[in-house]
């Protein structure tokens, strides 16, 4: 059994339990063993970093720290939280006067960054670590002829982390064709959600939005698949709005790739989360 | 007597954690500008905020809309065939601008960001809805409608965060931050 420290974030807590719940469902049966973070604070998102940049990588040093404590590798659902604590825990190794700053501040919580861990993405855990074979293994009821588009979003491959294709990545789709699904080829599966722009710039938002869901439906899409708790909510809870907006008529549901991924191995719905979204996935709910 | 730099080698400083190249690699061919998902809605492109900075035309990149329109999908700096990173460029122009309390007028992304951090300070976590509603009116009544509407949806599947949360060793957590920059009684 291969095991972790897992940093839920903010979000998972409770607008993106579902999240929470499918991931923690999937794993076990993946034979991945997830031990949430103890007492982890937030990683600053992208908004701390607008204000201070020191401060914010103190944030993500922190859980570094504990993390490291575990002598385990940190993995994260939310493509923000895994962008953050990623670049910090580079950062603070490349940049020893950096890492001395921000130890001397971690004394006060009786901790220390080494830089001993890396950081993970959960979808790179289940890809790599995991592996496709051993996936496709696990698969009790394939999701056969079911159209998916694999948002990939922003955070998980940019900015570059180590070697991975920015450009033309394809193990979102290597997953889905793993799991019985019928991957959608759509130009823009890495164009940004919008991100907090919802909040802070609406109407640029919502044109993000609608751009993307347009694009995915006209290639045939019946359902996204996401890794990211602001990527699913920005592109769920805003179709009623963008179609108020544009005088569009989007209703497409939008997945954690857990969640598929736990249909897939005949887990139930229920156990999934499946129930919880403002756009019902009719093909979920019947299984 | 010393020299003040200038505006283009303070932005260049600020951006001590960002990747490899300087503004100054910059050879403008406007990769950053056709790949922004948002530069339709900026009033200077990226490519243009660059030659702005270079030119060291402080006023008008201070004033710009464009960064407080960058969502960091860092798309321009994967692309950027100088090397330079331009979403985090974008984020250095966001800490001067609030620095130097130069916020356009009608620009919430200011007074969001630090509603944040203050919430981050104090809490340790993040709590959606102290995020969300200080601009509910922000975009007029139908907008209001809409939210409160979404808000309502969001409660009656168990998503709406009615509490925030807290660290156990918040004291201490606190305690780490003040090491960094004492903020006083700020949080």
């Amino acid at each position: 059994m291969k095991a972790y420290s897992y940093y839920p974030g903010c979000s998972l807590e409770k607008m993106a339990a579902s999240y929470h719940v499918s991931t923690m469902e999937v794993a076990q049966r993946l034979g991945v063993e997830l031990k949430e973070l103890e007492d982890w604070n937030c990683c600053g998102a992208t908004a701390y970093f607008h204000v201070d940049e020191l401060l914010a990588h103190t944030l993500s040093a922190r859980n570094l720290a504990i993390a490291e404590k575990t002598g385990l590798d940190l993995v994260a659902p939310c493509s923000g939280c895994y962008k953050n604590m990623y670049f910090t825990n580079a950062h603070l190794k490349e940049d020893p006067d950096l890492a001395e700053h921000i130890n001397y501040a971690l004394q006060e919580d009786d901790l220390q960054f080494s830089g001993s861990i890396q950081v993970r993405h959960l979808i790179e855990v289940f890809v790599r670590d995991v592996g496709i074979d051993e996936i496709k293994k696990r698969v009790s009821s394939p999701l056969k002829g079911l159209r998916v588009a694999p948002y990939y979003g922003c955070q998980v491959v940019r900015p570059q982390k180590d070697r991975e294709d920015v450009e033309h990545p394809r193990f979102f789709e290597d997953l889905l064709s793993a799991v019985g699904a019928t991957p959608t080829d759509y130009p823009l599966k890495l164009r940004c959600c919008g991100g907090s722009l919802i909040v802070t710039n609406r109407r640029a938002a919502l044109t993000m939005v609608r751009d993307l869901l347009q694009n995915a439906v006209d290639r045939g899409a019946q359902v996204i698949a996401t890794v990211c708790p602001l990527c699913q909510l920005n592109l769920e809870c805003y179709q009623r709005h963008v179609n108020r907006e544009f005088g569009t008529n989007l209703s497409l549901p939008i997945l954690y790739f857990t969640q598929l991924l736990g249909l897939a191995m005949g887990i139930p719905a229920k156990r999934l989360g499946i129930g919880t979204e403002l756009v019902a996935p009719a093909f979920a709910l019947a299984r | 007597m010393p020299v003040k730099p200038s505006f283009s080698s303070e932005i260049v400083n600020l951006l001590y954690s960002a990747e490899t190249n300087p503004v100054q690699s910059c050879i403008q061919c406007g990769t950053c500008s056709s790949t922004c998902p948002v530069a339709d809605f900026m009033d200077h492109s990226p490519r243009n905020i660059i030659a702005l900075i270079r030119a060291d035309l402080r006023k008008p990149v201070l004033s710009s809309n464009a960064f407080w329109y960058c969502a960091s999908c860092y798309q321009c700096t994967v692309r950027c065939p100088a090397g330079i990173d331009i979403a985090g460029m974008m984020y250095g122009l966001k800490r001067y601008s609030m620095w130097r309390n130069h916020i356009r007028r009608g620009t919430i992304g200011a007074d969001f960001s630090r509603r944040f951090a203050r919430m981050i300070l104090k809490n340790g976590k993040s709590f959606e809805p102290a995020l969300a509603t200080p601009y509910l009116f922000h975009y007029g009544l139908r907008t209001f409608l809409y939210d409160a509407r979404n808000a309502l949806a969001l409660f009656m599947k168990g998503r709406l965060p009615l509490f925030p949360k807290r660290l156990k060793r918040s004291a201490r957590f606190r305690g780490v931050l003040n090491r960094i920059i004492p903020m006083g009684r700020v949080a």
